[in-house]
């Protein structure tokens, strides 16, 4: 069966066998994008999170006839090299990352925190980033969170590009 | 002779029936009944039934009464510090649908089913007994303002509620268990004990 569905301002329509397969896998496999990674497959560790319509999504745990008609946001569609968005300079700022696997879940979490509460209070943070950091970056990462909301102030681009 | 006639033997008689009655009355007050294995009265049977599968896990995870929603067959707090919080979806970003869609999730075994959510607090059964579950599911003031109809209709029809005959299965791929009264009987039964008064048996 067809599925149409917008990602990164780009529509796209994926012939699919299994209209359960998980987003994650049509986005990776099917349309190349390899930013958004495979972690647990069990919706625990947010590796493979992404924004639905604005939402934070585990994309390994969404059918992906779920995503008909809807724009899908990943890490690739945030921003970009010559214009990042906050977040990611935040963490290019901070220096988040170690090995890095898991930072463009975090960062896509992180995103759709800042859309809810512009200045997330520490308590904020601990409730709605709840992903998963083998290399323990959370003590930058928090720093770095509070670093994106105080540019995203200063630049107000509020939404991500596609959501 | 007529002594014996008129006094002895109507004496003795009446002894006798005397007898009989204190014998009688005396055996019937030590009968004892097997209530171990007696069959329940009708009249609690649709109850329990009914109570059978409100009170098992694929239900009780969800009426919490710590604003903290349960996992699994043991009703664990759900991981990842999810709570309740506003409108009983999780927090501002991390929300029951950021990992809950509308159907299980096989690939997952993530659980899922139509407006997947806490129950309301007010509707809080966990630490109740069953009558206590029952008086509260018909008090308006926590039951959402329901009448009983309403609430046989809740019960009876809303796909959050019988998603429990269709939990799916869990991260290892092993089916959730199932509520101990099959679907069709529990409507039946819930539909037989509203009808009937939705009488709660004393306490």
């Amino acid at each position: 069966m067809n599925i149409s569905l917008n990602v990164n301002g780009v529509s796209h329509t994926v012939d699919i066998t299994d209209d359960n397969t998980p987003l994650l896998w049509v986005i990776r496999d099917l349309l190349g994008l390899k930013g958004t990674k495979f972690g647990c497959g069990k919706a625990a560790c947010g590796a493979c999170t992404l924004h639905v319509d604005g939402e934070a999504v585990r994309s390994c745990s969404y059918a992906v006839k779920f995503a008909e008609g809807k724009n899908i946001t990943t890490i690739e569609g945030l921003g970009n090299e010559e214009n990042p968005h906050p977040v990611q300079q935040a963490w290019i700022e901070e220096v988040v990352p170690q090995c890095g696997y898991c930072q463009p879940g975090f960062m896509m979490a992180t995103a759709a925190l800042l859309d809810k509460i512009p200045n997330p209070t520490d308590e904020d943070i601990d409730k709605n980033i709840i992903n998963v950091c083998r290399c323990a970056t959370y003590y930058r990462m928090r720093k770095a969170i509070h670093r994106a909301a105080e540019l995203r102030s200063e630049k107000q681009p509020t939404e991500t590009q596609n959501s | 002779m007529k002594i014996i006639i008129q006094i002895i033997l109507p004496l003795l008689l009446g002894v006798g029936i005397l007898f009989t009655i204190i014998t009688k009355s005396n055996s019937s007050e030590y009968v004892s009944i097997d209530t171990k294995n007696a069959e329940p009265s009708l009249a609690n049977e649709a109850f329990d039934k009914m109570m059978d599968v409100l009170t098992h896990e694929r239900c009780m995870n969800c009426h919490p009464n710590d604003n903290i929603p349960k996992q699994g067959e043991d009703s664990h707090p759900h991981y990842f510090g999810i709570a309740r919080e506003e409108n009983n979806i999780g927090f501002q970003a991390t929300k029951c649908t950021t990992c809950h869609q509308s159907e299980n999730n096989d690939y997952s075994g993530v659980p899922g089913a139509p407006e997947w959510s806490l129950a309301p607090a007010s509707m809080y059964w966990e630490g109740l007994s069953r009558t206590e579950i029952t008086e509260s599911m018909l008090d308006p003031e926590r039951n959402g303002g329901r009448t009983p109809e309403e609430t046989m209709h809740h019960l009876t029809e809303h796909e959050l509620v019988l998603w429990a005959w269709n939990p799916g299965v869990n991260a290892e791929g092993v089916p959730r268990e199932l509520p101990p009264v099959p679907k069709d009987e529990y409507i039946a039964a819930v539909k037989k004990w509203f009808e009937e008064g939705h009488i709660i048996p004393s306490k």
